[in-house]
């Protein structure tokens, strides 16, 4: 039943397209994908290896905008030599993006991985600001405040097959389901090789980690570039998504919404930013009926604090835990959290 | 020359302001270690509060600037015994998330009771600018810098003139030593995030009649914030105030010669550059951080 449930739900979310036909629902689907894309991303750091990044919108942004200005081709003059560049397929764009994006992540994952904590904390925020700031006064290459409009839709296919355009949602939406499971795949292939057990035992205790050999830097810089990269993937998917993304992009909300995505449905664990992810995607559709925005943000930061006190481990470990508590499963069979849940299920 | 004399009394002012901020934050995050994401809307409050009981009550300048700090140091107080005081001890991590929770709410809160228009509070001071030669600084301005240096001095003879001052210091020294000697550990923490509180709600309200007063102004304080107290040092007063003048410079010579779109960049690029090549900041005693 277990093994099955990713494949369910995969099932699931496959044919959604095929009965769903409210448009407004759909985009909301698609939207709330790529937020869980980048929640994904930010449990990698924040789940796996215990760093709390808050600055990651900013390589979402990163990705957004480079993707968006490949394909939609840019010119400016720097110390004097004019940059002029050609517009490219948005394919190359997003690839671009999520490569960016990841070199980005190198070079904070650098210079950031110096501090620990609080400072962590505080350098990847003055991060995101800086490139918030440039993506605001830099007018000549972004647009600034007035935004990068018309950014086209993914172009798929190749010479000799013809092309196709991505206008519909439902398309879109397919392709966003994709990536997540690239995503989810890449992510598990990883937190479950020798370098996702080192970057677990950097976590738990860092000093006896690297008491042992394990190399600090290189595998929280590791970490924060593949991390950085698929949050760049997340950032390109929604400029050709939305066609329009302006340096509101890099708000400082949007890292809170991912990491109450990853908090909630439970940080270090494979499932819990999609959890997570669509409780947050879909909340909104369901409160803005009742509530204006305002109050809306006031359920997340009090939903935030509770379960902080409540559940300080998320939905899907204590679903698990009760899971197998009431199923009076043998310890350990097929869970990640046998370690845990064994003091549980004994009693 | 005149230019830059100008940019340094501008300096002076801004960093007046920014000292009050820094101190209130080196309290709350240099000694009691909490990464407080609601010092910015405390900040955002006081004015809020400046506004309410100098505006809308129509009281007197200086009454409303001493209830607005009274009001913020009474938030202050909640926000640590409603939340921080049943997870004492909790991890860094714990705390933020916390923090970052109710830093939503109270912004949406603000957004909710007072609306998106920006609010002005009226200067009782004549809007003639009082000029000195080349300078020239508006009254308003001037008294909010003496106000500053009031509040940063009283600050510092609290801590450590004062029974309460000793307190706290032995208290976030050694916990569990004080407790012993009988200080009463609760009421001294909650006290040190009022007090911190308080601080960032006059600098609020002291800056929310020279500028205007919006829901969001509380966002880039709060950074600004831990810019001023990484630059000084955590838990460093003297840092902080120092830190809130070298802050203040930087903006004001940033604004000034380079470009003044980034003038709010200059606290960000400071904390990467400090932390990069002095990550225990100007003026604390070294720890490990890393």
């Amino acid at each position: 039943m277990k093994r099955l449930l990713p494949y369910l739900a995969l099932a699931f979310f496959a044919s959604v397209p095929l009965w769903l036909h409210d448009q407004y629902f759909l985009h909301t689907m698609v939207v709330t994908g790529i937020f869980m894309l980048a929640a994904m991303s930010l449990n990698l750091l924040l789940g796996y290896t215990g760093q709390l990044s808050l600055g990651h919108v900013a390589f979402f942004g990163i990705g957004a905008y480079t993707s968006a200005l490949t394909s939609l081709g840019f010119s400016f003059s720097f110390f004097g030599y004019q940059v002029t560049h050609e517009p490219w397929p948005p394919v190359v764009g997003i690839a671009l993006g999520t490569l960016f994006a990841g070199l980005c992540g190198y070079l904070i994952g650098k210079l950031a991985f110096r501090v620990r904590g609080a400072y962590f904390v505080i350098v990847t925020i003055s991060f995101a600001e800086v490139v918030r700031l440039v993506s605001l006064n830099w007018v000549e290459l972004t647009n600034g405040p007035l935004a990068l409009p018309g950014i086209p839709p993914i172009t798929l296919g190749f010479e000799w097959t013809g092309y196709a355009t991505l206008w519909g949602k439902a398309q879109n939406y397919y392709v966003v389901l994709v990536v997540i499971v690239l995503a989810y795949i890449i992510i598990k292939r990883l937190v479950e090789s020798p370098y996702g057990r080192a970057m677990i035992a950097l976590r738990e205790n860092e000093t006896l980690a690297m008491s042992v050999g394990v190399s600090v830097t290189k595998y929280l810089v590791l970490a924060a570039v593949v991390s950085g990269a698929m949050a760049g993937t997340a950032g390109g998917l929604y400029g050709h998504y939305i066609q329009i993304i302006d340096p509101m992009i890099f708000m400082f909300l949007n890292t809170v919404t991912m990491v109450i995505m990853v908090i909630t449905g439970g940080k270090g664990t494979l499932s819990g930013p999609l959890v997570g992810g669509i409780i947050f995607g879909i909340a909104p559709v369901i409160l803005r009926s009742y509530v204006g925005p305002e109050v809306q943000w006031i359920l997340y930061g009090v939903l935030m604090i509770l379960i902080v006190f409540i559940l300080p481990e998320g939905i899907v470990p204590a679903i698990e835990r009760w899971f197998n508590r009431s199923s009076n499963n043998p310890v350990g069979k097929g869970s990640d959290l046998a370690l845990e849940t064994g003091k549980g299920t004994g009693s | 020359m005149d230019q830059l004399l100008q940019h340094l009394v501008n300096t002076l002012i801004m960093g007046g302001t920014y000292a009050l901020l820094g101190i209130g934050l080196t309290l709350i995050f240099g000694i009691m270690r909490i990464v407080n994401f609601t010092h910015g809307e405390l900040y955002a409050f006081g004015a809020y509060m400046m506004y309410f009981f100098a505006v809308v009550l129509g009281m007197d300048f200086f009454i409303a600037i001493a209830f607005a700090i009274v009001a913020g140091m009474v938030l202050g107080a909640v926000i640590e015994f409603t939340l921080l005081r049943p997870r004492r001890g909790a991890d860094i991590d714990t705390t933020m998330l916390l923090m970052i929770g109710a830093y939503i709410v109270l912004q949406n809160v603000e957004q909710l009771t007072w609306g998106s228009v920006a609010k002005s509070i009226p200067s009782p001071l004549p809007d003639a600018p009082m000029v000195l030669g080349a300078i020239s600084v508006s009254w308003l301005r001037a008294l909010v810098f003496v106000i500053a240096l009031l509040l940063i001095a009283g600050t510092y003879l609290l801590i450590n003139r004062t029974k309460l001052g000793k307190a706290m210091r032995a208290t976030f020294q050694d916990s569990g030593t004080a407790a012993l000697m009988g200080v009463n550990i609760n009421a001294i923490y909650t006290a040190t995030f009022a007090l911190g509180s308080g601080l960032a709600a006059a600098a609020g309200a002291l800056l929310g009649p020279v500028f205007v007063v919006t829901t969001t102004m509380g966002d880039l304080a709060s950074l600004k914030a831990f810019a001023i107290v990484i630059l000084g040092g955590l838990g460093s007063i003297t840092g902080a105030v120092i830190g809130g003048f070298m802050l203040a410079f930087a903006e004001e010579i940033g604004a000034g010669y380079i470009s003044s779109g980034y003038r709010d960049a200059m606290g960000f690029v400071i904390i990467i550059i400090v932390l990069l090549f002095k990550p225990t900041g100007l003026f604390a005693r070294s720890e490990r951080i890393g």
